[in-house]
């Protein structure tokens, strides 16, 4: 079930951890900024929504690229561009 | 051996061999990289045509350099400089408008605030996968200024690191980073409203569904 909270985002706190959000959803924010966005985020919904949802949006952007591979006319032209058709595997 | 060789020797690959012109050892480079160097220019010019331009022209330009190609970097970081250069030339001859990439990173737009927040996640799989929702996702990317797009696609749909996608770009660690977070952001206010618009059509068609199911009561 999908939950709605506010339509805007107005909390001080909220648009100064904006900006670290890409990194948390990496594991790559350091562990002072970690906690805080962690603590500010058990009483913020609209963050954690945030967060969750961009979480989402880069494992979908993944999963979909993972699966898309050159079409086989244009690999063959390249290779035929190349004059590297011999090793081209059929 | 010496240490610049490493790089290459361990994506697999003899540089020796490539710089001796070694067809076999050249098409397995093009086997191990042409779908991701499609996918970054299709993403990035979203037009198959101009795609395949940048495509062979990346091989052909990396064919001719590599006796010079000094092995600092992975092969796969240099193909993806060549073609990332020639993505953005095809973009500046069709738009000249458009701005250059080192463009310092204050002058863009600033961050996009959330306004869209509903939570979305827990749709099924199979509406967050499906072809429609792809279209959507390709057509968000579109939506981003290619300062953006590009760095997006390198490190999300290509997986480089942040340090391959500064070298690949000639930028710092950081602006990479910040880049990629306004990108990120964009594309999930993008989302979030294309599934807020789904969740509305999804919920009124269940809704139709049981009011056809079971006949009213009488009162």
């Amino acid at each position: 079930m999908m939950k709605v909270t506010t339509k805007r985002h107005e909390h001080k706190n909220c648009r100064q951890l904006l900006g670290s959000l890409s990194e948390y959803v990496d594991g790559e924010l350091d562990e002072e900024l970690c906690s805080v966005l962690e603590h500010h985020m058990e009483d913020c919904d609209d963050c954690r929504i945030v967060v969750d949802t961009l979480r989402k949006t880069v494992y979908l952007y993944h999963a979909t690229a993972s699966t898309e591979n050159i079409p086989s006319d244009i690999r063959q032209r390249l290779y035929k561009s190349l004059n590297i058709e011999d090793f081209l595997e059929k | 051996m010496n240490g610049n060789e490493n790089k290459v020797e361990t994506e697999g690959f003899s540089l020796k061999a490539l710089q001796a012109g070694d067809p076999e050892e050249f098409s397995r480079v093009v086997d191990a990289y042409s779908s991701n160097i499609y996918r970054l220019a299709i993403k990035m010019l979203n037009q198959q045509e101009d795609a395949e331009d940048v495509l062979q022209e990346t091989f052909i330009k990396a064919y001719r350099g590599l006796k010079s190609f000094d092995g600092r970097s992975k092969l796969s970081t240099w193909l993806f400089r060549i073609a990332t250069n020639e993505a953005l030339m095809v973009i500046r001859r069709k738009h000249p408008e458009v701005v250059s990439i080192d463009e310092p990173v204050e002058t863009e737009e600033g961050e996009q605030e959330p306004v869209e927040i509903i939570d979305w996640c827990c749709l099924p799989e199979n509406e967050l996968l499906s072809e429609e929702t792809k279209e959507r996702l390709d057509a968000a990317i579109q939506i981003l200024p290619e300062r953006l797009r590009v760095v997006f696609l390198l490190r999300d749909i290509n997986d480089l690191s942040t340090h391959e996608t500064a070298e690949v770009l000639g930028l710092s660690d950081t602006a990479v980073k910040t880049r990629l977070s306004r990108a990120r952001l964009r594309l999930r206010e993008e989302l979030s409203t294309y599934f807020s618009e789904r969740t509305k059509d999804l919920r009124e068609a269940q809704l139709n569904k049981s009011i056809h199911a079971s006949p009213k009561e009488p009162r």
